[in-house]
């Protein structure tokens, strides 16, 4: 046989020792290791529009937050009204960065006054204050309703897909009706008369202070937004039920409870996140709707669409008291809608239809 | 159509007769939950009255009887018995009046949505890129993250009350563009965005180049082999449009002062009409719900090679 055709390899001694430094540095991974999470931060930094999107709603938020903090005016105070002294008119409707007479001899006296910066209300409310804290209460509704819808939707969608069978069955006919029904009708009249089912028993309880009308809407919400969000994570738990890993664990003994919980769940991760981003502008979107219909909260607690709505009265002279919340609305609607799109695209790909 | 056809078709009947039962259900029960009752609230009743007037209505008798009565009046007359608040009046004429209005305004408003939105879809596709395309698309994202009601009311503010070229109340000569504009402009925008993508979908598909190679023209290859593919997603839209255009004629209607069911819906909350908003609550819903049958028996029989679980 001839050496050219041997399997067998001239070893030498030499090709046992250990590897020299030099050797082992060649072998080194120049490129610090990614993870999913990390790989997907980087895609959507990249991402412009996502990015600028989210910037604008983190200021949003912030100022939603902070900005009331340190304000001197509140939402609700009507800066007219002194105890014990008749009602000063020159406070109502103010221009913006106009004053009412006892603050301009203030400020001519010397003293500071802060403006109001998008004037007063016809009630001598700061509009500003207001306008902040309407955004502070649609952002935040859009946030716990996205909360509460990701809770059920995750519970009931993750136990029809892991059990299936008639369990899965009967849970996706619930599915199909529901989700069938006409929502907004079914948002409005429930809302409408959940509102008045809760107003006298909330009286004197922690929740009073939210609003039954605010209740009501997460009632609503948990009640019939969950089923798109367990629709899409009962699928990804039919497929990522088949995986070796879940038959490994099951081998060891592992119950259904702690299956999920460990094992399926952490792998939709991207699933949840993507969607429960998109839910909230169209929580807040709902929450405007209904407030604009006069369901949402209650006065005097503004939110951008009840701010709105009283705005149509006195639209022919203070149109800007329309036009700033809607461009508020928008662009928080806009901007968490385009930030969601980016985390689509960022951490599932295959998603993007 | 195969069986297989037919049997999706039954499946979504039968779905369909279940979910308008589901709304009359609710509908029923949740109007029956409210604490007092319809009497409360107006002006002081005397116990005879009271009982009178609860007797008048049928609200006497067991709550099991009246649903089963009612359910029945709705199913087989569409009667939802007559409205407290409009003396006299039967809950279905005054739904039936309304109609004429928002029927009206949303058939238009679906109409210019539909031809304005393939129109600027298709051009962005074919200019993919270009600045036409772009600037349809940052116009359309706009208006798709514009609430109803916020449009409605800009548009009234500079039409109507800045430039004062139109009417603001909708009943008045003129009065539903403003309106019927309000609605068009969100599904426009949407089938705008549909109808691109899945237009470029269909122009990088193998029997477009195999076209462009045989040497048809350009006009032949959008008209012919193009636009009609690529309307199919389109289809799909009608039954959500639709649940758009009469969840957006609610406040729309309010805006601008038309007479239609939408008006007459919040009204008859505001006031308890209870008979009125559960006749109108279901009469919508009903709408949606057929309509949402149509589209997707309409997309199934469009394209047989789509799967429908």
């Amino acid at each position: 046989m001839s050496k050219a055709f041997s399997v067998q390899q001239d070893l030498k001694p030499e090709d046992f020792l250990p590897a020299t430094e030099e050797e082992k540095e060649y072998m080194v991974q120049m490129r610090p290791s990614s993870t999913f999470f990390k790989d997907g931060v980087k895609r959507l930094l990249k991402n412009r529009v996502a990015t600028v999107s989210m910037i604008v709603i983190l200021l949003i938020t912030l100022a939603a937050i902070f900005v009331p903090m340190f304000w001197p005016y509140s939402y609700e105070q009507m800066l007219g009204s002194v105890p014990g002294k008749p009602m000063d008119a020159s406070y109502q409707n103010l221009k913006p960065f106009e004053y009412s007479r006892t603050e301009q001899k203030k400020i001519d006296a010397g003293e500071h006054v802060t403006p109001h910066v998008f004037g007063t209300d016809s009630a001598g409310r700061d509009y500003f204050i207001r306008i902040i804290y309407g955004t502070r209460i649609s952002l935040a509704v859009g946030f716990f309703a996205s909360i509460i819808v990701l809770i059920i939707g995750m519970t009931i969608g993750s136990i029809a897909g892991y059990c299936g069978g008639k369990v899965d069955l009967v849970i996706m006919r619930i599915v199909d009706i529901i989700y069938s029904l006409p929502d907004m009708l079914m948002v409005i009249l429930l809302s409408s008369v959940l509102k008045m089912t809760l107003a006298d028993k909330l009286d004197g309880t922690v929740l009073a202070r939210i609003g039954s009308n605010i209740i009501s809407l997460f009632i609503v919400f948990g009640l019939l937004y969950w089923v798109s969000m367990s629709r899409l994570i009962r699928g990804q738990i039919l497929s990522l039920r088949e995986q070796e890993y879940v038959l490994a664990a099951e081998a060891t003994g592992a119950k259904g409870r702690w299956i999920i919980l460990k094992h399926l769940i952490p792998n939709c991760f991207s699933v949840i996140i993507i969607s429960t981003a998109l839910q909230i502008p169209s929580a807040i979107f709902t929450e405007s709707y209904l407030s604009f219909l006069g369901l949402g909260v209650n006065a005097p607690m503004p939110s951008l669409g009840s701010l709105a709505s009283d705005a149509l009265n006195g639209i022919s002279s203070y149109t800007y008291r329309l036009v700033i919340p809607a461009i508020v609305i928008s662009l928080i609607v806009l901007s968490l809608n385009l930030f969601g799109d980016g985390l689509r695209d960022a951490f599932d790909p295959k998603l993007n239809a | 159509m195969n069986t297989k056809t037919l049997m999706y078709i039954v499946k979504r009947l039968i779905l369909a007769a279940v979910t308008v039962w589901v709304v009359i259900t609710v509908t029923f029960f949740v109007m029956h939950a409210v604490p007092g009752g319809p009497f409360i609230g107006e002006k002081a009743v005397t116990e005879t009255v009271r009982k009178a007037m609860e007797a008048k209505y049928g609200l006497d008798k067991p709550l099991m009887t009246q649903y089963f009565t009612y359910l029945g009046d709705v199913i087989t007359r569409f009667d939802f018995g007559p409205s407290l608040k409009s003396r006299g009046r039967q809950v279905i004429d005054i739904i039936a009046d309304g109609m004429k209005t928002s029927v009206k305004l949303g058939l238009i408003a679906a109409f210019i949505a539909l031809i304005v939105g393939i129109v600027l879809g298709s051009v962005a596709a074919l200019r993919r890129n270009r600045i036409i395309d772009r600037v349809i698309m940052v116009i359309t994202t706009a208006f798709v993250s514009m609430p109803s009601f916020i449009m409605g009311s800009l548009l009234l503010a500079l039409f109507a009350v800045k430039l004062k070229i139109l009417p603001a109340n909708g009943a008045a000569q003129g009065g539903l563009i403003l309106p019927i504009i309000t609605l068009s402009l969100y599904p426009m925008a949407y089938i705008t965005r549909l109808t691109r993508s899945s237009m470029l979908d269909v122009l990088g598909q193998d029997y477009i180049r195999t076209a462009k190679a045989k040497g048809v023209s350009r006009m032949r290859i959008i008209f012919g082999h193009a636009l009609k593919n690529s309307l199919i997603p389109v289809i799909t839209y009608f039954g959500p449009m639709l649940a758009y255009i009469v969840t957006g004629s609610l406040v729309v209607e309010q805006i601008f002062a038309v007479p239609g069911i939408g008006r007459a819906f919040v009204n008859s909350i505001t006031g308890r009409d209870y008979p009125l908003i559960m006749g109108t609550t279901i009469v919508l819903a009903i709408l949606i719900v057929v309509m949402n049958l149509i589209g997707d028996i309409l997309y199934k029989v469009a394209d047989p090679r789509i799967t429908l679980e």
